[in-house]
């Protein structure tokens, strides 16, 4: 009985507390930069697409749905010739941005993905593709990598040596 | 049997063995990178530390490198002890110190053995703050990247290219930590084994550049155990798709025939899957140049019709397999059916037949000829017909080394210790072949003529052996007689390319005078398809009777058989213009298939499940990668046939006394793991699942269910314990490169735990009495030639050659002549020859090598059509002709 009265109490107590419900979409919620929404494929700060197409955020995907194949560039440069995302069945778990060793896969606070027809739930790379770098903007992959591409010969990467000259006998 | 303690348990290891290889039969986890099974033990990488104690008391220890420690009786070690793992653990840093932030874009990352090494190691982030040290890349030509930075300096390349391949043109250069292992300059590396780099290369300083170019990471790829299509050797493959594309092949260890390596012609050529060329839907010729796209019912029916129609040929073909052969055989009927190879060919392949069934048990595996003592090469070079059985060869002439070692008490598995003892000791080679092959460095003597007079030659030492010649005789004949009646195991390989039966008489001739002398012989005959020793199994028609049939207006089923390039071209075109309706059956599209009335598309080796015989007379089972992408596709057997399941078929062909024994060839359709399990194709990390075909429809499709194999097409299922024929990957747990393969392995190097995959068939005497004894070639008149086929290792087989890569690694259609005949033709070196009824030009080439009279044209692409051997040809010198730049050049 006496539960019973304290839980009424408790209920009414709330007719004079501040409401919570909010009024979206007119007023739409604070979502930290952080927030696991809608992904998106990044550019590095030369505006290069920065996915490399290594197939480490589809391996780390728990529902599988990211699909992509590797191709290259004259120059050299690794890049996905098609990527696809499959957001009907993405649980928004920000693995994939976790594996991306590119910062080119982020996840960004966008929620709002609702669709009547599954299909366009689908996106393709050009759906995916932003022309900026996202939250990091001063890294570059290729600036780190060794492997060279065009603009970025043997030896001019962050933190290397120019190559060796194998013809020289000196100790 | 010894026994030794790692950790505080016992096992039982082979006496004489390095302690790595010891641990690693007991499946221990110990990282390792420059010991490889097949090259042996160096300790150049420092990486396989463990502690070794002194006595039971012993409590510190000492490390030592456990590939190079012997084991002995009552030794005790440890893997896990803490100064053996810091050890391991600094190799690993310093190794890393250079290595560059290379792993998304590294064609070994997810199979890479230095990762694995790195992470069973524990080291995880770089504290050295040194700038890392570069290196430039070369060229190397069509089949692989070289990325320098990655390099760990553990010497397999150069160990395994120049000791193992005997490869010339890869070394490793420089010194201190400028060490660079390539080209003095950029350049095709030249040894046709250089592919199996991508696997010896323990980081992704080799890798596949045809697979590169459409990468896909091993966790995704879906794979079977196969067998390579590219000669009769049957060198076991894993072949992986993705995305309905075969990607790339694996070297699949089988003990006894390929263990650990395959030639490029099977790893870069069996993509002939994705050929453009491929055939997709069935078609009725309506016009002279027009066929019409048919549903499958409709194409059935016209193919009932012309079996009912009472007077129909089939013509079945040694690139299909025994069961696809079989269907066409049983429709056909047994007097109509002929097996497709030329009648040179088969007479051949009946003299094989005919002499393993006399002496069966002389009949060698291909690893069998790595322990020969005296090896002769008869007739035709390996490295063209089978390369695979040629790297064989090699090795068997380094055995002597291993005979020193053991006399001077080296243990043979102490590589560089062998080596040094040894010097340049070779066992006795002998190379009797018409033109110098890729042996020859090896070889003691070697004496070079037409097939002709090799046949002579070939019943010279036949008659030395039964009458030994004196000590003191010299010259090649005795030098042979003498050697091989002396050897333990006196091995002889011949092979049908010479496209001359008497070469095969004179070879058995050999075999049976060695028999006779009391000798254990061992042999081998190669030939140039995959199936060459299956369907001669069936007996029938002729080609020759087959074609003449046709030109009389029989029908014809052509089964995967492009029959201008088994027979002069303008007879095949009088019997399929004189054949009443031609319905071919092929994968893709040939000259023959563009000749017939109805053309029915079927599915290649990679897309369906088929049987295979090899050279050793083992039958083999190559299993479904992936399913074929066109409706209308479908295995042969299943157009021809009402079987319902492909182990029906096998059945069916066990049934025929030819085929005895055959159903032991795998396990079938119902085999399951000992839990119950189906094996996997795909890994179980495979990815992209819902996503793979979301843009065609967002439900994902139901997987389909394999009802011809244990296999299924997806992830599910259990890849461990199964039978040894079942193996679609290698991975454990750990051990994500191939690598993992001991893990499936009784002990290193040795039988898998599952068992050989394939069964040996017996032989029958062959039907036909071919009589080759004498050569039926003439003397050519002055100023003509007799042409003699000269097959390459890259261009001549069919399949291969419609693979990219493969043409081009392919050399210019190229005629070799002997320079006094070239003389009095009027050509030169790096003319152009041609004659009256060639599809191209040939580049000449001189050899004093090359029998006066003769001239060796090389077969396959390029030149339009096989050559086959004629008497009497007038070469024409072409003036409008500018030689091709050579290949070796930058590309
Ligand atoms: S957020 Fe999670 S479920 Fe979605 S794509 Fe990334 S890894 Fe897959
Ligand atoms: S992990 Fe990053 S770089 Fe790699 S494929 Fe995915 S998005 Fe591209
Ligand atoms: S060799 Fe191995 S460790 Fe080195 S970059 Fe390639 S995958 Fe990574
Ligand atoms: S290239 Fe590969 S195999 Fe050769 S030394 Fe370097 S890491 Fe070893
Ligand atoms: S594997 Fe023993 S030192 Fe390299």
């Amino acid at each position: 009985m006496l539960s019973q009265l304290r839980t009424i109490w408790t209920i009414l107590k709330h007719t004079f507390s501040r409401n919570e419900t909010v009024q979206y979409p007119e007023e739409m919620p604070y979502l930290a930069p952080r927030y696991r929404g809608r992904i998106i494929l990044t550019r590095d700060p030369d505006g290069e697409e920065r996915c490399v197409a290594c197939n480490l955020c589809a391996v780390a995907c728990p529902v599988d749905c990211i699909a992509l194949q590797k191709t290259e560039t004259d120059g050299g440069r690794w890049y996905p010739e098609f990527f696809r995302i499959n957001f009907s069945r993405c649980i928004m778990c920000g693995m994939c941005e976790e594996a991306c060793p590119t910062y080119a896969i982020q996840l960004t606070p966008d929620f709002e993905l609702c669709e009547y027809d599954r299909p366009n739930m689908v996106y393709e790379k050009e759906h995916l593709l932003i022309d900026g770098p996202g939250k990091y903007p001063d890294y570059s992959f290729w600036h780190v990598a060794g492997k060279a591409i065009t603009g970025k010969d043997k030896g001019t990467a962050e933190n290397e040596k120019p190559p060796v000259q194998v013809r020289s006998l000196l100790p | 049997m010894t026994t030794i303690n790692i950790d505080g348990s016992d096992y039982e290891v082979a006496a004489g063995e390095n302690l790595l290889k010891a641990a690693l039969s007991h499946h221990q986890d110990l990282p390792y990178f420059c010991w490889h099974p097949s090259l042996g033990s160096v300790g150049a990488c420092r990486q396989c530390a463990v502690v070794q104690y002194q006595n039971p008391e012993d409590t510190r220890g000492r490390l030592v490198m456990a590939c190079m420690t012997p084991v002995v009786d009552g030794m005790r070690v440890s893997v896990k002890a803490p100064n053996a793992v810091g050890f391991r653990a600094g190799v690993i840093e310093w190794l890393m110190e250079n290595h560059p932030h290379d792993c998304p874009v590294c064609e070994e990352g997810g199979e890479c053995h230095l990762q694995d090494m790195t992470v069973m190691t524990g080291h995880t982030s770089r504290r050295y703050r040194g700038q890392k040290r570069t290196f430039e890349n070369q060229y190397l030509g069509p089949f692989l990247n070289h990325e320098m930075n990655r390099c760990i300096t553990c010497y397999r390349c150069v160990r395994y290219y120049r000791d193992y391949a005997g490869g010339t043109d890869l070394q490793a250069l420089g010194s201190r930590d400028r060490m660079y292992f390539g080209r003095f300059e950029d350049g095709v590396l030249d040894n046709i084994f250089a592919g199996n780099l991508v696997e010896v290369c323990p980081t992704g300083v080799f890798t596949d550049k045809p697979f590169s170019r459409t990468y896909t990471r091993k966790w995704d790829l879906q794979s079977a155990p196969s067998v390579c299509q590219g000669c009769s050797a049957g060198c076991n493959i894993f072949a992986s798709e993705r995305y309905g594309k075969l990607k790339r092949v694996h070297n699949r260890y089988h003990k006894d025939i390929n263990g650990y390596f395959l030639c490029d012609r099977g790893r870069f050529g069996s993509s002939f899957v994705n050929s453009d060329l491929r055939l997709r839907q069935a078609g009725v010729r309506i016009e002279a140049d027009l066929f019409q796209q048919v549903s499958i019912e409709a194409a059935t029916q016209h193919l009932r019709d012309l079996a009912d129609s009472g007077d129909v040929v089939g013509i079945g073909s040694p690139r299909a397999s025994l069961e696809d052969n079989f269907a066409l055989m049983s429709l056909v009927g047994e007097a109509n059916f002929s097996c497709g190879m030329n009648d040179v060919e088969a007479a051949m392949m009946d003299q094989i037949f005919d002499l393993y069934a006399k002496t069966p048990d002389a009949v060698a595996t291909i690893t069998a000829l790595e322990r020969a003592d005296v090896t002769l090469v008869f007739g035709d070079d390996p490295m063209n017909a089978a390369p695979r059985v040629a790297l064989a060869i090699r090795q068997a002439a380094r055995n002597v080394h291993f005979d020193m070692a053991v006399q001077a008490g080296v243990p043979t598995w102490q590589d560089a210790g062998v080596r040094g003892h040894a010097q340049h000791a070779l066992s006795p080679l002998y190379i009797a072949t018409p033109l110098p092959t890729g042996l020859d460095d090896v070889a003691r003597q070697t004496s070079h003529a037409a097939p002709a007079d090799l046949a002579v030659l070939g019943l010279q030492i036949a008659d030395q052996i039964a009458s030994p010649p004196s000590d003191d005789a010299e010259g090649f004949v005795a030098n042979i007689a003498r050697d091989l009646l002396a050897a333990q195991h006196p091995t002889c390989v011949c092979g049908t390319a010479s496209a001359e039966p008497a070469v095969m008489q004179a070879f058995a001739a050999i075999i049976t005078a060695l028999i006779k002398a009391g000798r254990k012989p061992q042999m081998l005959c190669t030939s140039a398809e995959v199936n060459s020793f299956g369907v001669r199994r069936f007996a029938g028609l002729s080609l020759q009777g087959a074609l003449d049939r046709m030109q009389q207006g029989s029908n014809a089923m052509v089964l995967q058989n492009d029959l201008y390039r088994r027979e002069i071209p303008a007879m095949v075109s009088a019997a399929l213009a004189g054949a009443g309706r031609v319905l071919v059956l092929d994968s893709f599209e040939t000259a023959t298939a563009n000749a017939a009335d109805i053309v029915l598309p079927v599915t290649t080796y990679a897309e369906h499940t088929g049987t295979v015989v090899n050279c050793e007379g083992r039958a083999q089972r190559a299993y479904q990668v992936f399913e074929a992408e066109g409706q209308d596709i479908q295995p042969a057997w299943r157009w021809l046939s009402d079987f319902e399941h492909i182990d029906d078929v096998l059945h069916a062909c066990a049934a025929l006394p030819a085929f005895e024994g055959l159903e032991a060839v795998s396990p079938e359709a119902g085999y399951r793991t000992a839990t119950n399990s189906r094996v996997p194709r795909a890994t179980h990390r495979f990815s992209g699942r819902t996503a793979a075909t979301a843009h065609v429809s967002v439900h994902e499709p139901k997987t389909s269910v394999d009802t011809d194999t244990p296999f299924s097409f997806s992830m599910e299922g259990e890849n461990t314990g199964q039978a040894g024929a079942l193996i679609p990957y290698v991975w454990s747990p750990g051990w994500n490169s191939n690598q993992s393969l001991f893990k499936f392995q009784q002990e290193v190097g040795g039988s898998l735990t599952g068992g050989e995959p394939g069964v040996r068939l017996g032989f029958a005497p062959s039907k036909s009495s071919a009589d080759g004894s004498a050569s039926s070639r003439t003397k050519p008149a002055t100023g003509e030639v007799n042409l003699i086929p000269h097959p390459q290792t890259f261009g001549s087989d069919e399949l291969s050659s419609l693979v990219g890569a493969i043409v081009e690694r392919c050399a210019p259609p190229t005629l070799w002549l002997n320079p006094d005949d070239a003389r009095a033709l009027g050509l030169s070196s790096r003319d152009g020859a041609t004659w009256p009824d060639a599809k191209t030009t040939y580049l000449v080439q001189l050899s004093d090598q090359v029998t006066p009279g003769n001239a060796l044209a090389s077969v396959g692409v390029g030149t339009g059509q096989s050559v086959l051997p004629r008497d009497a040809v007038t070469l024409i010198k072409d003036s409008a002709f500018t030689p091709p730049p050579d290949l070796i050049a930058r590309g």
